[in-house]
């Protein structure tokens, strides 16, 4: 996330580089030729876009919310709920997904943005707890705790290299868009109130109202990742809400970076992958993740990209190291 | 309605409330001294809830000085954590995070730990003997037991009163949570207090979960239901304020006892709403003072 101050035609090469070989990279992980990659990396663009979401509130505007699991399960039971009934057909429950995961957090977030700090990230939970309450509760409409099952997608979407590409294109399209959002000059808004909400208050800013909208973006972006991956799964259940989410948003985001870009997809990843190796050989994978997290939170502060990022340009300009110490 | 089933939900409601204030002040005490909102509070309930059974029901303990060994227990975990892990990153640029991230990575280790030793099963402590009667009062009756957690918890909020207001620790403390270098600077031994005090408010979570285990079954995942309703708590009677504990657990209890008549499968729901209802009209909480512990 260089500023605008970087745009010499070099770092917008490398920029687009960058994106290229992203791009690159999902494309061609079918030729692997193994349905465990085409599905690991399904679930990795629909998390990464989850935890990208996730870090245009905590990376970018510096708040850390512990409640996305409340808009990304909003948008999967949009979806969920919307075909089942058959009400609308993929095609519009699908956008739908972000316009309830947006509603919802224009609902929460007045309440939430009511204390700063730690207690911000607790209301955040607390409420977003209340949600997956009422979902975990309400048998007559959400299924209670035995979720939604056999969600009926198109059938050319049953093909997991269909969906697999239909996700990538959608992800692709909303990260784009989430770019555009962080370098736009709202974005430089969100940016100065993570530096110092205080000074930005001084400028005539509306803090408050720059930080509803953060938390509104971020839960449509929240709401579509749970959209696409109510299609992906065809079937979703309470866990989609459940404060583990959350919080396993945050542990992605914050292993790849918060002050890289892309670092949130690439934690996604290294997550999925553990997750994936850990359970084959134990049920007990949530003291790895915790363990984890302990270590890089006392030892790599700066998460994975931006200790390579640190490691390699450890004679760079000082000043472009000042963004990443801002808040590792 | 009748007047007994009101009584009888107010004593539970009150019971509740003492075992949500012994959490809940310990995670305020915590805020005001150290300055971390320590995530992993409930897991330390946890831990109590599971000594106690270790200590009563496995080993065979009698019930009182199991539960005081089950309170010392999570206690000394707690002190370890401060002591070990989170000291290394006070002061650290964008502690508040780190904090989150450290203490949630307690929840998941603590959570794992309590089912490697103790499995996922619900287990359950008898009550004593002498406390299983009820304590009848013409027509309303009340579990004894009830009565006695209710009796602990007003003696250790007043003791902690005590201890805050009129020993030299208690001095100490509020010396550090008014300004942490001064008081170092004046020869508080700032680490030291500071590992105490996490010790002790972990010892408290620790009480509480062991006060609860004879009523409620005891299962992993109860740390996060329990933070989040001490959380509740909290907001309501005022960040970092010792009373405000007391009176938003109150609250929070009282509320929620007498929403189970009305509406039992949304209880929860009215301790949310009362906690909406506080953050609009008085986001700083009832009881806000700046500075006190």
């Amino acid at each position: 996330m260089k500023g605008p101050s970087a745009s010499s035609g070099n770092a917008a090469r490398g920029q687009l580089l960058q994106w290229a070989a992203v791009l690159l990279f999902f494309a061609f992980i079918p030729l692997a030729r193994r349905s465990f990659f085409i599905t690991m990396a399904n679930e990795v663009l629909i998390m990464g876009l989850f935890a990208m979401a996730f870090n245009l509130l905590y990376g970018v505007t510096g708040m850390l919310s512990f409640g996305q699991a409340a808009y990304y399960g909003a948008g999967g039971y949009t979806v969920g709920l919307l075909l089942t009934k058959g009400v609308f057909p993929y095609s519009v429950a699908l956008p739908l997904a972000p316009v309830v995961g947006a509603a919802l957090a224009l609902l929460l977030g007045p309440l939430c943005i009511r204390l700063s700090g730690v207690y911000f990230t607790m209301l955040t939970l607390a409420f977003a707890e209340l949600v997956w309450g009422v979902v975990f509760k309400w048998y007559g409409f959400t299924g209670g705790d035995n979720g939604i099952q056999g969600i009926p997608v198109p059938e050319w979407f049953h093909h997991p290299l269909h969906y697999y590409y239909f996700t990538l294109a959608v992800v692709a399209a909303a990260v784009a868009l989430l770019r555009r959002i962080v370098e736009s000059p709202f974005g430089a808004v969100l940016q100065s109130i993570r530096e110092n909400p205080e000074r930005t208050g001084f400028l005539g800013i509306r803090v408050r109202r720059y930080q509803l909208a953060a938390m509104v973006i971020s839960g449509a972006f929240s709401g579509l990742a749970g959209g696409l991956f109510a299609g992906f799964h065809r079937s979703i259940g309470p866990d989609m809400l459940h404060w583990t989410k959350s919080g396993e948003v945050i542990l992605m985001s914050i292993l790849g970076g918060v002050s890289s870009f892309f670092g949130p997809l690439v934690g996604a990843g290294v997550i999925l992958f553990i997750e994936d190796m850990i359970g084959k050989y134990t049920e007990f994978w949530e003291i790895w993740i915790g363990g984890i997290m302990l270590a890089i939170v006392v030892f790599f502060p700066r998460g994975v990209i931006g200790t390579l990022y640190q490691w390699t340009h450890r004679k760079g300009s000082r000043e472009r190291d000042g963004r990443a110490t801002a808040h590792p | 309605m009748d007047a007994n089933l009101v009584a009888a939900q107010l004593f539970s409601g009150l019971t509740s409330a003492m075992t949500l204030f012994l959490v809940a002040s310990g995670l305020s005490l915590i805020f005001g001294v150290v300055n971390v909102f320590n995530f992993a509070h409930g897991s330390f309930y946890l831990l109590g809830a599971y000594f106690a059974y270790q200590v009563v029901s496995v080993t065979g303990l009698p019930f009182w000085p199991g539960v005081l060994l089950a309170a010392v227990g999570a206690g000394i975990a707690g002190g370890i954590m401060e002591y070990v892990f989170l000291r290394r990153i006070y002061g650290r640029g964008g502690e508040a995070g780190f904090q989150i991230l450290l203490t949630y990575s307690f929840i998941l280790i603590i959570d794992d730990v309590v089912k490697m030793i103790w499995g996922t099963d619900y287990k359950s402590i008898e009550r004593p003997e002498s406390l299983s009667a009820s304590f009848t009062l013409g027509e309303i009756s009340v579990p004894r037991y009830d009565l006695v957690v209710i009796l602990v918890g007003i003696l250790v909020a007043v003791g902690m009163w005590w201890i805050i207001r009129k020993t030299r620790f208690g001095r100490n403390l509020r010396a550090i949570s008014a300004n942490r270098e001064m008081a170092s600077c004046l020869g508080v031994n700032v680490p030291l207090t500071l590992s105490l005090v996490f010790g002790l408010a972990t010892a408290l979570g620790g009480l509480s979960g062991a006060l609860s285990a004879p009523t409620r079954t005891v299962t992993p995942g109860a740390g996060i239901e329990v933070i989040i309703g001490s959380l509740i708590v909290v907001v309501i009677g005022g960040l970092g304020n010792f009373w405000g504990a007391f009176v938003g657990a109150l609250i929070i209890g009282e509320v929620t006892a007498f929403g189970i008549l009305f509406l039992p499968q949304w209880a929860i729901l009215f301790s949310y709403a009362v906690m909406a209802l506080v953050l609009v009209f008085r986001p700083e909480g009832l009881l806000a003072r700046k500075g006190s512990a």
